[in-house]
């Protein structure tokens, strides 16, 4: 798929992507790699798998990560229950210990979880392993394996391989490094805040409802609130719920009520020491750049 | 990397490229892309043989392509971190550009030659330059003890007495591991039943779980995380603080260390460093400050800001080794220590002048972050930091 056709398509599902990032996404599929996007929180990383998913027509796996996150949660578990009957029932038949093991660890006692589902299917999925700085190193070179040979080795049943190479997204939000050799196996795109261009393309996309003006000073207040000293700086995904506060009671601009444009600020500014941060007279001087 | 190989470089990737079916091995094209991918190694971006393929193929398959379309490939392929996606445009423009192969960043092997660089200090000005040699001899307690291990890091003077101190420091460090470890072994004795396992012990008796397994609790090993003051007034212990600290990051599974002066530097890179010399210099070059006071809450606050969330997690002891003189406002050094101890697990603040006789943790910046540390310790011999060991055992 050529990148501008990508970028247009991604486009027409609500994404509004940079044409850097349809590039990468594009040599993604050409070069059947993995891609790593990495960036703060609320840029829209994870929309990208979602975005692609859809553009591809297919369906979307999705594997959260968290600390602690073992290969029993991410890649199959034996349903021991099922196993448990299997043998009572057959108890009564005069089968040897082997035989009987041979019986229990057969596919239909696996339970797939995401990695190892989303290597049997006949049309690749997408793959979305999100947040995989928050998995353990352990983790991680088990996951590079997979994604290196596309391929699963269960020692009770021998190894599984891919029947289709998944599309496979990951994020990071770079709270912990990842391995050089996992960062190697994937292709990388950094994704930045958006410019204040792209987030009005994209409040326009995603909240039809406000109009342009509104849009405007929105976007351009957010941006400048970015630039302030935060904890958590707003993404992508705040500018909309904001954007849609603001249209829900009836703003048509962000100066016409200030003390009601400030309660809204909660959907900006998440927490105490932000809140407090953002002082009336700084919120003032915002809003009297925005319009 | 020489000469020679720069050429055997470029000769490879093109007997590779016929090997992997890429015909015009003699485009202008090719060759530009893959001597760019040898000056993007030699400027530290991580790349092989199999990257440079890549890139073939995809400006191959892409039948080029505007500019911009060539440096966006390029910048996914190559890049593998935000580091290198910042420096990525800079390295691009200066080759494809300007045409020029100039060298933008060297970032690894770049110490700076002792005879070389006249401006940067070395270890034995940074570290041994006494100015507070004589000045504070008789308040550190006049009388050094015989034993190497009681001695005042400030007295230790000859090369002979430095070694020994630092394969003192070696050996503690990995004792403190030792005990570390065992300990996680002894913890590790989980109490929840592996199904798997007993499944499979149970086929024997016809289906009857008799024999339970158990499954094991992963061990968890804590994480150090060491930031050191290299300030002047510590000067006397930094140097031989970087080499205890070095010990440590080789003997932990988990550590990182910070040297901070006027500004706060991460010292991963120059840790991995295999010759200790040099690693000890890199060290005291990097942390070498452009006079002015010490900023500690300024360091930490940096520190907070953009290195604590990848590098702190609800496991790590962070160890502040300094003598918390602070010429900023203690306010700001309070706040930050507090902040620090939101996030980690412990945080221990390292004090060579408690040893001092009649010391009293008077300095304003330090009187400020006490409330806010788990232990505030001594550190000024080996025998002190060996008490250390048990407290980070309990943990």
């Amino acid at each position: 798929m050529d990148w501008r056709d990508l970028q247009a398509k991604l486009a027409g599902t609500g994404y509004i992507s940079d044409p850097d990032l349809a590039m990468a996404i594009a040599m993604t599929e050409r070069l059947q790699r993995p891609i790593l996007i990495e960036g703060e929180a609320g840029v829209g990383k994870t929309d990208v798998a979602k975005a692609l998913t859809e553009i591809l027509g297919t369906e979307l796996i999705r594997l959260q990560c968290y600390e602690g996150l073992d290969a029993n949660a991410a890649v199959y578990e034996w349903n021991y229950q099922r196993q448990l009957l299997a043998i009572k029932i057959w108890e009564e038949e005069k089968l040897s210990a082997d035989e009987k093991e041979e019986h229990v660890f057969q596919e239909k006692f696996l339970l797939k979880r995401p990695l190892l589902d989303a290597i049997s299917r006949e049309t690749p999925p997408v793959l979305l392993i999100d947040e995989i700085d928050r998995a353990d190193e352990e983790f991680e070179a088990f996951l590079l394996e997979v994604l290196s040979d596309y391929q699963i080795s269960i020692p009770e049943m021998g190894t599984v391989k891919a029947v289709s190479i998944p599309h496979v997204v990951l994020t990071s939000n770079s709270t912990r490094e990842l391995s050089d050799a996992l960062r190697r196996r994937c292709l990388y795109h950094w994704l930045d805040y958006p410019s204040e261009e792209k987030e009005q393309a994209i409040v326009k996309a995603r909240v039809p409802d406000a109009e342009a003006r509104l849009a405007g000073q929105i976007v351009r207040f957010v941006q400048a609130l970015r630039r302030e000293d935060l904890e958590k700086k707003p993404g992508i995904a705040e500018t909309l719920d904001w954007a849609r506060a603001l249209v829900g009671i009836g703003a048509a601009r962000i100066d016409e009520d200030l003390d009601e444009t400030r309660e809204t600020m909660m959907c900006l500014l998440k927490t105490r020491a932000d809140r407090e941060q953002i002082a009336p007279e700084v919120f003032e001087r915002l809003v009297a750049k925005a319009v | 990397m020489s000469g020679e190989n720069h050429n055997g470089g470029e000769t490879g990737g093109v007997v590779a490229l016929a090997r992997h079916g890429i015909q015009h091995d003699h485009s202008p094209l090719v060759r530009k892309i893959l001597r760019f991918a040898r000056h993007a190694r030699e400027n530290g971006f991580p790349l092989g043989i199999e990257e440079a393929l890549d890139a073939l193929h995809f400006a191959d398959q892409s039948g080029i392509l505007d500019r911009d379309a060539l440096r966006w490939g390029l910048r996914t392929l190559f890049c593998s971190s935000p580091e290198d996606w910042e420096r990525f445009d800079d390295l691009y423009d200066s080759y494809w550009t300007y045409g020029g192969e100039r060298t933008i960043l060297k970032v690894s092997g770049a110490l700076p030659r002792p005879g070389g660089g006249d401006t940067v200090p070395s270890a034995e000005q940074l570290g041994l330059g006494g100015n507070l040699a004589e000045a504070d001899e008789t308040a550190g307690g006049a009388s050094a003890r015989e034993r190497l291990e009681g001695t005042d890091f400030r007295h230790l003077d000859s090369e002979r007495d430095l070694q020994a101190v630092h394969d003192l420091a070696e050996r503690l460090a990995r004792r403190m591991r030792w005990r570390l470890s065992r300990r996680r072994r002894v913890r590790a004795r989980g109490r929840t039943i592996d199904l798997r396992n007993t499944i499979h012990k149970s086929l024997r008796h016809g289906g009857t779980p008799l024999e339970l397994a158990y499954r094991r609790r992963h061990p968890r090993p804590l994480k150090l995380v060491v930031i050191l003051d290299a300030s002047g007034s510590m000067s006397l212990y930094s140097t031989f603080f970087i080499r205890f600290i070095r010990s440590i990051i080789e003997s932990f599974a988990q550590a990182d260390a910070f040297v901070f002066h006027t500004r706060l530097v991460h010292l991963s890179a120059a840790l991995r460093e295999k010759d200790i010399e040099r690693a000890v210099e890199r060290m005291a070059v990097m942390s070498a400050g452009w006079g002015g006071g010490t900023r500690i809450g300024e360091s930490l606050t940096t520190f907070n800001r953009h290195h604590a969330k990848s590098v702190i997690n609800s496991r790590t002891v962070v160890m502040i080794v300094s003598d918390g003189y602070d010429t900023g406002p203690p306010e700001v050094l309070a706040a930050q220590v507090k902040k620090l101890r939101g996030r980690a697990k412990r945080v221990v603040w390292l004090n060579p002048m408690i040893g001092w006789r009649g010391y009293q943790p008077v300095a304003k910046g330090m009187a400020a972050a006490l409330p806010h540390v788990d232990l505030f310790a001594p550190a000024h011999n080996l025998e002190s930091l060996a008490k250390l060991a048990p407290y980070l055992e309990r943990l």
